[in-house]
């Protein structure tokens, strides 16, 4: 079972264990490989648009196919590239963070990958069945009734699946933290990552329900009738909008909630300072994920729901800057007095500080509901998210792979293409959504497949695809960085980086079984504790026993293959719903495999433990 | 409601910002430089929300690169330990409260304009403090394109929307298909246009006359970005003269030449049923009463009879993707094609067109004319009518202001 056996072993059996496993480390390098790669594909989409735009009048797309490709880079983004890389840093961190030796449910574990990955796979089909959504991620009711080709289908189906797996995925994390914490992980000992990831789950837990709802009905509105948005049938259009945001808004909390959470880890790490106000910092995270849930109708300012709601929803949007606010002082103030190295997380932590706070600034402006008149559906609200997810949660999922890195693989990535990689970026992003803000007030709306010329949006528009160049050839060297670093495979040291938190007691990457002896924590940032008052070791709270383990199993990949079949048998019917009756027989037959058999896990023997060192860093 | 920002004009002029802004954009279009009192109004709080805003990461930037530069690791000093501070009360309690106030700050004025804007029902008051007549559109959002139609008045045009400067005007918007959002971002912020039953209201204002490009703002399918429109705001007087001069259309009046009156006859087999001329309920089609006076084709488009000839020709299949002109039955060749558009090209059926917008020309009216039904004394509405007919005399003289 030791990690060198199977670098030996064939590709058949790495493969083989890559789809059997539910070793949460490898789940996370599954959920990497798999945002890396959605990632990439939207990034690509994401250059079509710019292309497009690069001048007035441009003809490089057609209109039907960019209508495609703006949706798909949204939702391949949002669901198959943000989220999957949260939770491959939340797997790869969060059990090791509060000393657990995996997740509380590592079968779901597995099972919520694979639904997100066939889930995404399966809306990818579309480009290749008569064309992808074309309608918007929030897919806006009734034009996502009216839409011709399948892809609306792909979408509603394709997220379902995909839905259920973050559901799951965010109700794993919340036991886990909830059950697994090692003695003395009191919920406020617990590093800021593992907190903010929690309190993320939470929003999971609360938020996807309402998506999955909003998708049922379009799925019934398109495939069977159901009349639900659609005006002519005495259908709402409005109540998939507020369904569609009570989810929508949560999610954007989803996305950044685990960032901060990161940056959280970096910038002590690095200032070699403890989080300035951990309380507050703790206090401020369930404030936004509280408020987060009432401000959804300001994404609807302009939709006529009158100015009482309004004058609500736009005071209630402005409230979350405040315990924000706080989060950005925190930090600057836990730099404050430091001794502030610039490597390369940290310097993408300090290119966070100030592109989020302009996220933040304007999430202030668009907050006010009758100015958001002016900005709403334009590049102006594009220019805002960008500063925000990208600014935010993407730098934060690209500083959270560089900082664990080493933990994960064990291997160091290249400081200097990492830093490369961060100028490029920035400053690209910089440029592509900077001047997006003038844009937008110039008079463009977003989702525009051309823009005419004499209008005076051509300067900025080209400025912006120039821009985006530049994201393009920052990714393409971390990639480079990626493989070039795999190849070499120089392995380093338990805490290369010199840092506070548990996950860096134990040697990188990890043993399968993560902690030999469940570890004592004495304090805030468990490790630093030791290094001032103790050895620099953390101490056992057991003695060295048996350490029982999940067996490995392919039902997750079975149970969400069935669903993935199913979903064409729903939707393109007649005889295909043969694929719908094969599918769901599946699904079922191995759900109910799993129930009847008993999978009771095997016991690690405390003799094997004893030959293979005493579990330290090292 | 303007006293919030009285307030704030200090603050305003020490910034540059209103100055840089209104460098932005082309006037016909940009939110930054506003043409009526309701995009006015919000630039006001857009300044208002970037000054705040700004002195917040003025503020963040300042301690940033502070504490970058002064605790940046030396040389030397790699095994440096920071004193490890947990934090302090007075600091977070200072950095809460002042961004609550600056919220509330921004809060109020907020609030204020939201139900500024939302208020459709209280007529405005002209000065001599008598109420002013309202004048309604019904606005209908279509796949790809607008319909208007001026209530009580007689009146329904599409894509080119005219209104008198100076005083509001209300819309009632519908959509006939999926949401669409009216947006003239140099005269008013947008709404959405919804297909359930729900009409938005909203007004608009121009302060000057002029030419305004309207958007469509919530993504409608391929065409999306080419359903533009025009608000064209006229002097109240020459409003006055165009609704008069578009009620007289029937659609039946002869054309001049014989090509045209070809035309006539095909246009009436073929394209009347989607298309009509004068004022009709019709609104399968664009309403094409004033069509020679469109400012442009199909809302993107110059208004020359190559493009048109396409249009009809290709059914603008390629010209506006998706638009649904493309079912339409009719199957005609070149000539006959000519001579529609010979027709198209005398649908004018009045001297304000686009071009008087800009022509400077200023001719004051209260509209009341328009409005009959109001006549409860006569003998006041005759004074009044005296009253604008030597203001019109007057305004035409003086108009030399207007010009600039």
């Amino acid at each position: 079972m030791s990690t060198t056996a199977e670098n030996k072993a064939g590709f058949g059996s790495v493969l083989w264990d890559y789809l059997t496993t539910v070793d949460h480390k490898k789940i996370a390098i599954l959920y990497l490989i798999g945002g890396l790669f959605f990632f990439i594909l939207g990034g690509l989409q994401a250059m079509l648009i710019r292309i497009q735009l690069i001048a007035p009048d441009n003809e490089f797309i057609s209109a039907q196919f960019y209508n495609e490709v703006l949706t798909m880079h949204g939702t391949t983004m949002i669901f198959l590239a943000a989220m999957p890389l949260i939770f491959a840093l939340m797997n790869a961190v969060l059990p090791l963070q509060i000393g657990a030796r995996d997740v509380a449910f590592p079968f779901i574990n597995s099972l919520g990958f694979w639904l997100f990955f066939f889930g995404g796979i399966f809306l990818n089909v579309s480009w290749f069945a008569g064309g992808a959504p074309d309608v918007g991620w929030t897919a806006y009711a009734p034009l996502s009734l009216f839409s011709e080709s399948h892809g609306v289908d792909y979408y509603a189906i394709g997220l379902q699946i995909a839905g259920f797996g973050t559901l799951m995925g965010g109700i794993n994390f919340i036991v886990t933290v909830v059950n697994m914490r090692a003695p003395g992980m009191t919920y406020m000992r617990m590093p800021l990552f593992t907190w903010t990831s929690f309190i993320a789950s939470v929003l999971i837990l609360f938020a996807f329900p309402a998506l999955t709802v909003g998708l049922f009905l379009l799925t019934f509105d398109r495939l069977f009738g159901g009349n639900f948005f659609d005006p002519e049938m005495g259908g709402n259009v409005i109540i998939w909008e507020h369904l569609f945001w009570i989810f929508g808004h949560p999610e954007v909390y989803i996305l950044i909630l685990p960032a901060f959470g990161v940056f959280s880890e970096i910038i002590p790490t690095f200032s070699k300072k403890r989080l300035f106000g951990y309380s507050s910092m703790v206090f401020a995270t369930i404030l936004i994920a509280f408020l987060g849930f009432m401000v959804w109708a300001h994404h609807m300012f302009t939709v006529g729901l009158g100015p009482i709601a309004n004058s609500i929803f736009a005071v209630a949007t402005m409230a979350i800057a405040v315990p924000t606010g706080i989060k950005i002082f925190n930090w600057l103030f836990t730099m404050w007095g430091g001794n502030i190295r610039l490597t390369s997380p940290m310097v993408i932590a300090l290119g966070f500080v100030p592109t989020f706070t302009i996220g933040g600034m304007t999430g202030v402006m668009l907050a006010s509901a009758a100015a958001d008149f002016q900005y709403h559906d334009t590049y102006f609200v594009v220019a805002h998210f960008h500063y925000v997810i990208v600014g935010g949660t993407v730098l934060g999922i690209f500083a959270g792979i560089i900082y664990w890195w080493p933990k994960m693989f064990g291997t160091m990535l290249n400081e200097k293409l990492n830093h490369w990689f961060f100028w490029l970026f920035f400053i690209g992003f910089h440029l592509t959504f900077f001047f997006q803000h003038f844009l937008g007030l110039m008079g463009m709306p977003r989702r525009y497949w051309k823009f005419l010329p004499d209008q005076g949006l051509d300067l900025f528009n080209l400025i912006s695809t120039i821009g985006a160049f530049g994201m393009a050839i920052g990714t393409i060297i971390f990639l480079v960085n990626v493989v070039m670093t795999q190849m070499k495979g120089e392995k380093v040291s338990g805490d290369p980086w010199d840092a506070r938190t548990l996950e860096w007691a134990i040697p990188s990457p990890p043993p399968f079984y993560n902690f030999k002896q469940e570890p004592l924590v004495r304090g805030l940032d468990a490790l630093w504790v030791e290094k001032m008052q103790g050895n620099g070791k953390i101490q056992p709270a057991e003695p060295l026993g048996d350490i029982h383990m999940p067996n490995r199993t392919f039902v997750p990949f079975v149970i969400s293959l069935g669903l993935f079949i199913a979903g064409f048998g729903v939707m393109y019917q007649g005889a295909m719903w043969i694929l719908a009756g094969i599918g769901f027989a599946t699904t079922f037959g191995a759900m109910l495999y799993r129930s009847l058999k008993d999978d009771i896990g095997y016991h690690v023997h405390k003799e094997e433990l004893e030959e293979e060192g005493d579990g330290s860093n090292g | 409601m303007k006293g919030w920002m009285t307030r704030f004009k200090a603050v305003m002029a020490l910034t540059v910002m209103a100055l840089i802004l209104s460098g932005c954009g082309e006037p016909f279009l940009s939110t930054l430089q506003p043409r009526g009192e309701g995009a006015a109004m919000l630039l006001e709080l857009i300044i208002l929300s970037t000054v705040i805003m700004l002195f917040v990461f003025v503020v963040v930037m300042a301690i940033y690169i502070y504490v970058i530069i002064k605790f940046r690791q030396k040389k030397g000093q790699e095994d440096f330990i920071p004193k490890q501070t947990e934090g302090s009360h007075a600091l977070e309690t200072l950095w809460t409260v002042i961004p609550i106030i600056l919220l509330l700050i921004l809060a109020v004025p907020t609030v204020q304009y939201t139900f500024a804007f939302a208020d459709v029902n209280t007529p405005e008051v002209s000065e001599e403090g008598e109420e002013l007549d309202q004048i309604w559109i019904d606005v209908t959002g279509k796949q790809y394109w607008w319909h208007f139609e001026y209530e009580g008045l007689d009146v329904t045009t599409s894509q080119e929307i005219y209104i008198p400067t100076d005083r509001r005007v209300y819309l009632s918007m519908i959509s006939d298909d999926v949401i669409h959002s009216f947006w003239v971002p140099s005269i008013q912020g947008k709404m959405d246009v919804n297909p359930t039953g729900n009409r938005n209201e909203m007004w608009l204002q121009a302060d000057e006359e002029g030419v305004y490009w309207g958007k469509c703002a919530e993504l409608c399918g391929p065409s999306h970005s080419l359903m533009d429109f025009k608000v064209i705001a006229v002097s109240p007087g020459e409003f006055e003269e165009w609704v008069e001069d578009m009620q007289g259309v029937t659609g039946e009046e002869e054309p001049e030449t014989a090509t045209a009156q070809a035309g006539q006859e095909i246009y009436e087999e073929n394209c009347l049923s989607c298309h009509a001329v004068g004022s009709s309920p019709n609104k399968v089609g664009p309403n094409l009463t004033n069509f020679a006076d469109r400012d442009k084709l199909a809302g993107v488009f110059d208004m020359t009879e190559e493009n048109l000839f396409e249009w009809i020709d290709t059914k603008g299949e390629e010209m506006k993707p998706g638009n649904l002109m493309v079912d339409a039955p009719y199957d005609l060749n070149e000539e006959e094609i000519n001579q529609v558009i010979e027709y198209l090209m005398t649908l004018s059926p009045s001297d304000v067109t686009p071009e008087s917008a800009d022509n400077g020309v200023y001719i004051d009216s209260d509209l009341s004319d328009l409005f009959p039904e109001e006549e409860e004394d006569a003998d006041e509405e005759s004074e009044e009518d005296d009253e604008v007919d030597e203001d019109e005399e007057t305004d035409e003289e003086t108009d030399e202001n207007d010009e600039e």
